[in-house]
């Protein structure tokens, strides 16, 4: 298997809080990485530093072969990396529908030149999205809310909505933190079926979540971390087996 | 009927205003009280090159944008990635460095006296001069400004600023060039608003600074809160509405020296009315400054 991404020594701590602490880690294309542990281990931090929204203090992290510390967030974005937000974030006062045509890459119309130069192109271009779009949205059950201003669904519609927005932007990385936190069991089961189903799409995903039966079900390999530092790694069963694992789970 | 058109040009040349205003802060959700030095700029380019080289209206009102344009790249280049307060102070710097510009480079601006005895504008070799004429001059260019204020105000374009003024870090995280847009919205904004100045300027023939002080930005964005931010039509709806308010004092026939004081006030009292009842405006969707990015 080769990888597609690969995190080295990263460290990252704020006054005194360690966050990170020499982490390292790597994700094969096609694959499901569990990551597991405590309130404050240093999982949303890990997702900051890889999407860009934090500089790490040191070690290094790369995708495809290029190194991801230091790129501006919209660039690391368009590489193929899309993440989901722990406390939900999509931008609330457009539709659905014009959240996951959002997250489309490289659409001629985001540029001022061909708004007025090449509106053609932009129109065809525009459809073509739109389409792909109702179809994704279609696929996870929101089509009928595809004009719905994206604040007036339910939170578990929503926390569905960042994940087809993150299907839209064809990433092969998704980083999906807690994307079943906190919703109804059969929300949480559309939801677990779409990251199921992303190896299928030569797609891969690093997904936090406490419901350790959730992510056992979908995750091909399990970290579990504490206090910044990777504590075991390994299949699914040896992890959630280990006595350090467990002994932080019966708290 | 000469009063008529005259009130109309004026409404015109802030409908133009008002339209360069909302590209950034209705779109975008950017304040910047700046817009009146673009306009100064656009107006003062117009009137030296039609007084020094003579040089025909569409030249310079072609000259007038590309120089304000230039001047929002390098003046937003820097300003854009400052946010809220800051961006504020950057583009209020702007402002008083332009106008000292206006008021002491004497040898080109005329100094606190202005430039005067600008040529009228000729159009297949007959002069507008008469405030109809210059009305359908006004009315054309506005509808060219609309129009591409439309283009812009519509998806797929839109959707970034949108994005941007509602969550600028989920913006990028979305793969959006948040600086990028920022500055394509502030260079076309600025252009649009020097193209008002040029308008001013060979409606009036004269020009001098207190048309172009930080109080004419915020009453450009008083015509884009009051008519309603992000919303295309917005700005022309805020430009009718303040520009005519005073006017009902003259029909009451308050003394002019008078309505100027009342003037300022009715235009405070429409802005915290719109605060306080009405954030998204008259006819706008987006309550500015009330919908900041989540921390
Ligand atoms: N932006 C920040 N500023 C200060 N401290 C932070 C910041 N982000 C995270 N932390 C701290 O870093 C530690 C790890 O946080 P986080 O990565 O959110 O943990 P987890 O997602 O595993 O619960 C916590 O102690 C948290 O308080
Ligand atoms: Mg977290």
């Amino acid at each position: 298997m080769t990888s597609l991404v690969g995190m080295q020594s990263l460290s990252k701590h704020f006054n005194g809080v360690v966050a990170l602490a020499d982490f390292s880690c790597a994700v094969a294309e096609r694959e499901i990485l569990g990551l597991l542990g405590p309130n404050g281990a240093g999982k949303t931090t890990l997702f900051n530093v890889l999407t860009g929204l934090l500089a790490p203090d040191s070690g290094a992290a790369d995708f495809k072969g290029t190194a991801l510390i230091g790129r501006p967030v919209h660039k690391i974005a368009n590489l193929g990396i899309a993440r989901t937000f722990q406390n939900l974030r999509l931008i609330r006062r457009i539709t659905v529908l014009e959240n996951v045509l959002l997250c489309f890459k490289n659409q001629p119309g985001e540029n001022l030149f061909n708004v007025f130069f090449r509106p053609g192109l932009c129109k065809r271009h525009e459809a073509g999205i739109r389409e792909k779009a109702l179809e994704l949205l279609q696929t996870a059950g929101l089509a009928d809310k595809a004009n719905d201003l994206a604040d007036n669904l339910s939170y578990g519609q929503q926390k569905l909505l960042s994940i087809v927005c993150c299907l839209a932007a064809d990433a092969d990385l998704l980083l999906l933190d807690e994307p079943i936190a906190g919703i109804a069991p059969e929300m949480a089961e559309r939801i677990l079926a779409i990251i199921a189903d992303l190896p299928n799409q030569g797609k891969s995903a690093i997904v936090i979540e406490h419901d350790i039966d959730a992510l056992k079900g979908i995750a091909h390999r399990m970290i579990f971390m504490d206090a910044g530092r990777k504590i075991c790694e390994g299949a699914p069963d040896d992890v959630l087996n280990d006595p350090r694992v467990i002994e932080a789970y019966l708290d | 009927m000469e009063y008529a058109a005259h009130i109309l040009v004026v409404i015109g040349i802030y409908a133009i205003l008002g339209l360069s205003m909302n590209l950034i802060a209705g779109f975008a959700g950017l304040l910047s009280v700046a817009q009146a030095g673009f306009y100064g700029v656009g107006a003062y380019v117009a009137a030296f090159l039609a007084l020094q080289f003579h040089t025909p209206f569409v030249l310079n009102l072609t000259v007038s944008a590309v120089v304000a344009g230039g001047l929002g790249f390098v003046v937003g280049g820097p300003s854009l990635r400052l946010r809220g307060d800051y961006l504020v102070i950057a583009t209020f710097s702007f402002q008083v460095i332009v106008l000292g510009v206006f008021t002491n480079w004497t040898s080109v601006t005329g100094g606190p006296m202005g430039l005067y005895g600008i040529p009228p504008v000729h159009v297949l070799g007959s002069a507008i001069t008469s405030p109809l004429g210059f009305l359908v001059l006004v009315a054309a260019t506005a509808a060219i400004v609309l129009w591409i204020a439309s283009r812009l105000a519509r998806p797929p374009f839109v959707r970034t600023p949108k994005a941007i003024r509602e969550d600028h870090v989920l913006a990028a995280v979305r793969g959006k060039n948040v600086a990028r847009t920022k500055l394509s919205l502030f260079v076309v904004s600025s252009a649009m608003a020097a193209v008002a100045g040029v308008l001013n300027t060979y409606y009036m023939r004269f020009i001098d600074p207190s048309s172009f002080t930080v109080m004419e930005s915020i009453f450009i964005i008083t015509i884009v809160i009051v008519g309603g931010a992000g919303n295309l039509y917005g700005p022309i709806v805020g430009a009718v509405v303040l520009v005519l308010l005073p006017e009902i004092l003259r029909l009451m026939g308050i003394p002019s020296a008078a309505a100027a004081n009342i003037r300022q006030i009715l235009y405070g009292l429409a802005l915290v009315a719109c605060m306080l009842w009405r954030p998204q405006g008259l006819i706008g969707e987006y309550a500015f400054g009330r919908e900041a990015t989540p921390k």
